[in-house]
């Protein structure tokens, strides 16, 4: 057997750095992808969710003769028969402290409801039939007899005496009561103060509406007595876990989830379902595949939904513009019941990130957690962060108008500086690097803001109000060491696990427990190992969303999966190296030590002697002389990375844009991203990335918005035609550009770049569409500026004048 | 969706027999209003009677001082037309307005017609152009058609073959849309014929109207100048997540001048 004629590595066209198209498209753009609803199972079922019409009700009498008698309807269940299994129910991830020092309320949240529903949605019964349109038309024979109980979606109103009471353990509603930051130097800070800037924000809530609804199949072989459940999930490790540990009792090996494509995530996919936990033990119930896919409608009612916080806050400076202290008191809305990862989003996601890209000296954070009669909040693209920017930049022009500065100035003034990193923030971070003055420089050239002036009057002539703003936002990203996150109330840890396995004739597969779900970690992880092991991308396959083959995984979110799956794969890769090495070092008798890699090759030190990478993966496995005793055959290496701390990237969006005073319409000129995400792997991937964080970003400060009737509770954006998504019309041609300070922390120096877009615009556009209003006297105007909002503010600020 | 029947005669007059027999059937044009309807179960027709086989429906034609749009001529095909473009561009105009390219490759003008969705866009041109309505058995004037929300003059059993535009000196159509399912919230036509300036609008109110003090000022004078100033009343206008009765009356004149600028 001799060694594979492979083509030599090109790792200019292929490697770290290289623009290099996604190996994936060639499946998503011909329509060969594989999603959950692609996948059909012999003899499968088809399950149809019997949801709540009421926002809070009573379940007076659940009769489902007439349903059940239907054709094709193979079995009911309800909250009853799941309760009488003693299913479990869906855990919370994160526990949170109160101020008390006391645990937050976690009411059970049973998959079916069970006795009372608390939001329109809520599912109370599951109707399984051969077919889905028979699942459909006997779900609606189903007899459920309500009573109907005050309902309250209102965020504020929530803890108001006479407020509807969603739980009875939870008194007004209060799930818990959090701070962060010392409270006492915050108030001494503002003592001294000789400015105090405030704020009112209402941060609206908003429906992620990733492309591809959820689905489900879940399979049970009642042979072997294994589960199978196929889930449009970013994390099919932990949805084994909760799912298997805490609400079916499965153990893991007797339980595999897949989660195959999945189109979109952003946030929405990472709990831990009702219908996953429905389907898999109504499988079992039954020893059938049942099938389940969300409609666009059912979205709306049962995904999770994001953001809705209402906050006030105050900035104090001193004479010369310096932050002295910031204090915030946010009521964040939970809905009905805590999702996964809920908790933690208003708290360790959002008031750790308050202290921004600046170095205030005292920040005190208050967070008191609502339930209401809505769908429950989890993560969306940002978590936490986006209401902490949005806030703190806000917060700044706030500040900036008050006092006569210049918003840019006045951020720059307080900038933490590139000497005083690494930096403690006063609300538990240390940030490693960064250079907030750099992607500043690089922003305002980019966005000609010197020109903007001549710009505004030109636009004036036209009848337009034109504004332009700025906001230089962090995040904390790249989640999370397990050790920190474990001593704020996490219940897991948050490491990834990445394997390196080289088959004989040198190709590559990766197995990572991240999960791409767009983001083209298919290509962006294939091009580590090209650059690592000088093989050619081609023959590097990267494996992931399932748990039969990949041995752990937290999944993605928290722009974690290069960070800290990326990284897990480079400490895999390093042990590969180093068995090569051996290998290698047997074939040349030389020593281990004396064998270095370079571009595919191992070469003993100063010689021309060498083996290529292939032949030393073919020797591996074939270890016809190897020396058994101190090397063992393969070529095989997994490895598990914990980050010891989070990644911090940050930058400077700058929106320019005019408002037709007629009409209230905004129109955006300009989007300029100046970023700075440590090293970047492939920039055309981080483009996009970026290009769609914008996007998103600017449909939450223009168009996005999640209402709830407040009297019935009925969501009444339950469509698009109603609520407005973003469509390309919508957005210019956006400037994106970034600057780099590596990460310090990880080996591949990266920092993530999903989120940025969704943290960093909101507040540029609210600052520019303040700025165009500015001579009207307007200085706040909440999200969406819909042009009837930005209309009304108008109206009011002329008749207040 | 519940079961239905689904004909699809290849005459008028068959498709007029089927709709006279049976009371819950729906005429089915190019979908894109009652596909979403039945969808999300809050129409359950007994039949559905498909027009696509009568193809004495399509076309679009000149005939002297008309332009003549049959009744399954989709959006795309009126925004695409050199005839509406030369004849009507304002027409061309609103139908590359309409919806998405999804929506204006399949859905007709006919449809919308006498759909008569108090946000559509159609029935503003035909108020405003005075265009006539061309049924199985008769013709029936703009202002006559559109009688109320989703309602108008169609008997239960007629179907409108074509629309006739009488092709005006100058017209213009400003709509602004919804900014979610970019329906018009106030979309005002403004055309100059030979019977005079007719000024309409539709998405404000529960079905489309005349805007007759701006007829008025532009008779006198036909510029944006002339109707800039002008009031409507908020009354009786709709009310959504997207638009109060007072923003929409406030739009009225304001669309209506950005109208006669396009002119």
């Amino acid at each position: 057997m001799t060694a594979p004629n492979t083509a030599a590595p090109s790792i200019a066209t292929s490697g770290i750095g290289a623009a290099v198209k996604r190996k994936e498209d060639v499946r998503f753009l011909t329509g060969k992808g594989r999603y959950v609803d692609d996948i059909n199972l012999p003899g499968q079922l088809h399950a149809v969710l019997v949801r709540s019409p009421h926002a809070h009700a009573e379940i007076e009498r659940l009769n489902i003769a007439a349903a059940q008698a239907a054709p094709g309807v193979v079995a009911i269940f309800t909250g009853a028969d799941m309760a009488a299994d003693k299913v479990g129910s869906l855990p919370c991830g994160w526990g949170i402290t109160n101020r008390d020092g006391s645990p937050a309320i976690e009411p059970p949240h049973p998959p079916l409801a069970h006795g009372r529903v608390r939001h329109v949605g809520d599912p109370v019964a599951v109707v399984i039939a051969d077919t889905k349109r028979r699942a459909q038309q006997a779900a609606e024979l189903l007899a459920v007899e309500y009573d109907e109980l005050p309902a309250n979606v209102d965020t504020a109103r929530a803890l108001a005496e006479g407020t509807p009471q969603i739980w009875p353990q939870a008194a007004h509603n209060v799930c818990f009561d959090w701070e962060l930051g010392n409270r006492a130097e915050t108030a001494a800070a503002f003592e001294k103060a000789r400015h105090i800037a405030k704020i009112d924000i209402v941060n609206q809530r908003m429906v992620t509406n990733a492309m591809e609804p959820r689905a489900a199949i879940a399979d049970f072989n009642a042979a072997s007595g294994d589960y199978t459940l196929y889930t449009t999930t970013q994390n099919p490790h932990v949805i084994r876990l909760l799912m298997g540990a805490f609400v079916l009792n499965i153990p893991e090996h007797k339980l595999r989830v897949v989660a195959p494509d999945v189109g979109g995530g952003f946030g929405a996919k990472i709990p831990h379902y009702a219908e996953e936990a429905i389907l898999t033990w109504a499988a079992g119930k039954l020893a059938r595949p049942i099938k389940w896919t969300s409609d666009r409608s059912e979205a709306f009612l049962s995904d999770t939904q994001g953001r809705d916080h209402v906050t006030h806050a105050e900035l104090a400076l001193d004479e010369h513009g310096k932050f002295l202290g910031m204090r915030v008191d946010t009521i964040a809305n939970l809905g009905a019941y805590l999702s996964t990862f809920s908790t933690s989003i208003p708290t360790y996601l959002y008031g750790t990130v308050c202290a921004g890209c600046y170095a205030t000296p005292a920040i005190y954070v208050n967070v008191r957690a609502v339930f209401t009669n809505t769908v429950p909040v989890d993560a969306a693209r940002g978590a936490g962060r986006p209401e902490a920017s949005f806030l703190v930049e806000r917060l700044i022009d706030v500040a900036a108008r008050q006092l006569g500065l210049d918003p840019v100035e006045l951020r720059r003034k307080n900038f933490v500086r590139p000497n005083q990193f690494p930096y403690q923030t006063p609300v538990a971070l240390q940030y490693d690097t960064g250079n907030y003055e750099a992607t500043l420089k690089l922003a305002l050239q980019k966005a000609d803001y010197a020109g903007f002036p001549a710009r505004r009057a030109a636009a004036k002539q036209r009848g337009k109000l034109r504004g332009i703003g700025v906001s230089t936002y962090i995040e904390a990203c790249g989640l999370a060491p397990s050790a920190v996150v474990g001593s704020l109330g996490a219940r897991a840890g948050l490491y990834e696990s990445g394997q390196v396995r080289v088959h004989p004739t040198g190709s590559v597969t990766v197995y990572t427990g991240s999960h791409s779900h767009g983001q083209g970690h298919e290509t962006t992880f294939a091009q580590i190992v090209s650059q690592y092991l000088g093989v050619p991308i081609d023959l590097v396959e990267v494996v992931h969303g399932d748990t039969s083959n990949v041995a752990f995984g937290m999944g993605t979110y928290g722009s974690r999966s290069l960070a800290v799956g990326g990284s897990a794969i480079v400490k895999a890769l390093g042990k590969i190296i180093d068995k090569g090495k051996q290998i290698a070092a047997h074939l040349l008798e030389a020593g281990a030590g004396d064998i270095t890699f370079e571009n595919g090759k191992f070469t003993v030190a100063g010689t021309d002697r060498s083996k290529t990478f292939a032949e030393v993966a073919l020797t591996a496995y074939v270890p016809h002389n190897f020396p058994h005793d101190r090397l063992e055959p393969g070529l095989d290496a997994n490895a598990f990375y914990d980050p010891s701390n989070f990644t911090y990237p940050a930058g400077c969006h700058i929106v320019e844009l005019e408002v037709d005073p007629d009409t209230g319409t905004v129109e955006l000129s300009n989007v300029v991203a100046a970023d700075d995400f440590g090293n970047i792997i492939n920039p055309m991937i981080v483009e996009g990335q970026v290009h769609g964080g914008l996007a998103h970003g600017i449909g939450q400060a223009l168009l996005e918005n999640c209402v709830y009737d407040r009297d019935t509770g009925q969501l009444l954006t339950g469509s698009f035609l109603n609520y407005a998504m973003p469509r390309a019309a919508d957005l210019p041609s956006f400037i994106v550009a970034t600057e780099t300070t590596a990460c310090t922390h990880n080996p591949l120096g990266v920092k993530g770049c999903g989120e940025a877009g969704a943290i960093g615009v909101c507040p540029a556009v609210i600052n520019a569409v303040v700025d165009a209003l500015s001579e009207y006297g307007i200085t706040h105007i909440d999200m969406p500026a819909s042009p009837e909002r930005v209309w009304r503010a108008i109206q009011t600020a002329q008749r207040r004048a | 969706m519940q079961d239905f029947k689904f004909l699809r005669p290849t005459s008028l007059a068959e498709a007029v027999k089927a709709l006279g027999a049976d009371s819950n059937a729906k005429l089915l044009a190019g979908g894109q209003s009652l596909l979403p309807v039945l969808k999300l179960n809050l129409a359950a027709p007994s039949a559905l009677i498909s027009l696509s086989a009568i193809s004495q429906l399509g076309g679009i034609r000149r005939e002297g001082g008309m332009l003549v749009i049959g009744a399954a001529a989709t959006h795309a095909e009126v925004a695409a037309s050199k005839d509406v473009k030369s004849a009507i561009p304002a027409l061309s105009a609103l139908a590359e307005q309409i919806g998405d390219a999804q929506v204006r490759n399949r859905g007709t003008l006919g449809g919308s017609v006498a759909h008569n969705d108090p946000s559509a866009d159609y029935p503003a041109a035909l108020l405003a152009l005075n265009a006539t309505i061309v049924t199985d058995r008769r013709e029936i004037g703009a202002d006559a058609f559109f009688t109320g929300m989703f309602e108008t003059a169609l008997a239960k059993d007629e179907i409108v073959t074509a629309v006739k535009f009488p092709i005006p000196a100058r017209a213009g159509y400003a709509k602004f849309p919804n900014p979610a399912s970019k329906y018009a919230i106030v979309g005002v036509m403004v055309a100059q014929g030979p019977g005079g300036v007719r000024v309409a609008v539709t998405g404000a109110a529960s079905c489309v109207f005349r805007f007759e003090a701006a007829e008025k000022a532009l008779a006198k004078h036909f510029g944006p100048d002339a109707v800039g100033k002008l009031d409507y009343p908020a009354d009786d206008l709709l009310s959504d997540l997207h638009a109060a009765p007072d923003y929409r009356a406030h739009l009225v004149p304001v669309m209506t001048q950005r109208a006669v600028a396009a002119a």
